[in-house]
């Protein structure tokens, strides 16, 4: 379904499901026409939404946060920042950029996804 | 029938994100303590995110290939691609950055979103402090760069 999502994006809109380039873009209010606003606006608002559509049909899965709320401070800092520095995240790097045949977004992912296993082992397992 | 037919598009990128949420949904991406069990290669591991990837990549392969081989949308719009060649510190800090952020809290951009519409405070703490730090590096991108990435 998320690489429909994609596709779908791309032959109707022409444009890239890069969730952090979309949000990103749409707090670049200064000088945007509004059609670049409307499709982001458009998309992000189904992301919003699908848990309540899927929540109509199935019994939404839960979302279980073990994190504290200054840990998940830090962590949003740390992914806003850093997908924007790398321009892209999971969506537009490993899905899209990927899919395209981008090698640079062939790094993106090997990067990030190291960064975070790195991360991920030296949290759980040596701190 | 200009105005039609930016309806269609509009309902369609709104379908497009509907179904992108739903896909996080049901492949169990939006549940944080799934994505760090797959980060975590020496714990519980649970491998079933490297699946959703693999899933994804190839149907997506197929769109972009339609696109980029008509270069244009269904409606003979111009498609917008960003480059494909240029690796940079940047794009190695960022991904180093943004990985640590992910493996921490379990959550990147879009099943933090899945997670805000859900209901979750703890999301849309997380979501809020990921604006402010996109809207930071955006701010203090020209200073950034002059200072790390280009060198004369």
């Amino acid at each position: 379904m998320i690489g429909m999502a994609a596709s779908i994006l791309i032959i109707v809109k022409g444009r890239v499901a890069g969730i952090s380039g979309i949000l990103g873009s749409m707090m670049q209010l200064k000088n945007t026409p509004v059609d670049h606003f409307m499709w982001r606006a458009l998309f992000v608002s189904g992301i919003l939404l699908s848990s309540v559509v899927y929540g109509l049909f199935f019994p939404l899965p839960e979302s279980i946060i073990n994190s504290s709320y200054i840990t998940l401070v830090g962590a949003g800092l740390l992914v806003g920042f850093g997908t924007r520095m790398g321009s892209g995240c999971t969506s537009g790097h490993a899905v899209c950029g990927i899919a395209r045949l981008s090698l640079r977004s062939l790094v993106a992912t090997l990067i990030f996804m190291g960064s975070g296993f790195l991360t991920a082992y030296l949290l759980f397992h040596v701190l | 029938m200009f105005y039609k037919h930016v309806r269609v598009q509009n309902i369609f990128t709104f379908i497009a994100g509907l179904t992108f949420g739903i896909g996080l949904i049901v492949s169990g991406m939006s549940n944080p303590d799934n994505v760090i069990r797959f980060l975590d290669l020496s714990g519980n591991w649970n491998p079933s995110l490297a699946f959703v990837m693999a899933g994804a990549i190839p149907i997506s392969f197929l769109g972009f290939l339609w696109a980029t081989k008509k270069n244009a949308t269904l409606f003979g719009d111009p498609i917008h691609l960003p480059g494909k060649a240029h690796i940079n510190p940047r794009l190695i800090a960022g991904g180093i950055l943004f990985g640590a952020g992910w493996a921490i809290s379990g959550f990147c951009p879009g099943p933090a979103i899945v997670a805000v519409g859900a209901g979750y405070s703890k999301a849309l703490i997380f979501t809020v402090a990921m604006l402010v730090g996109m809207l930071v590096h955006d701010h203090l991108l020209p200073t950034l760069d002059r200072k790390l990435f280009v060198k004369q």
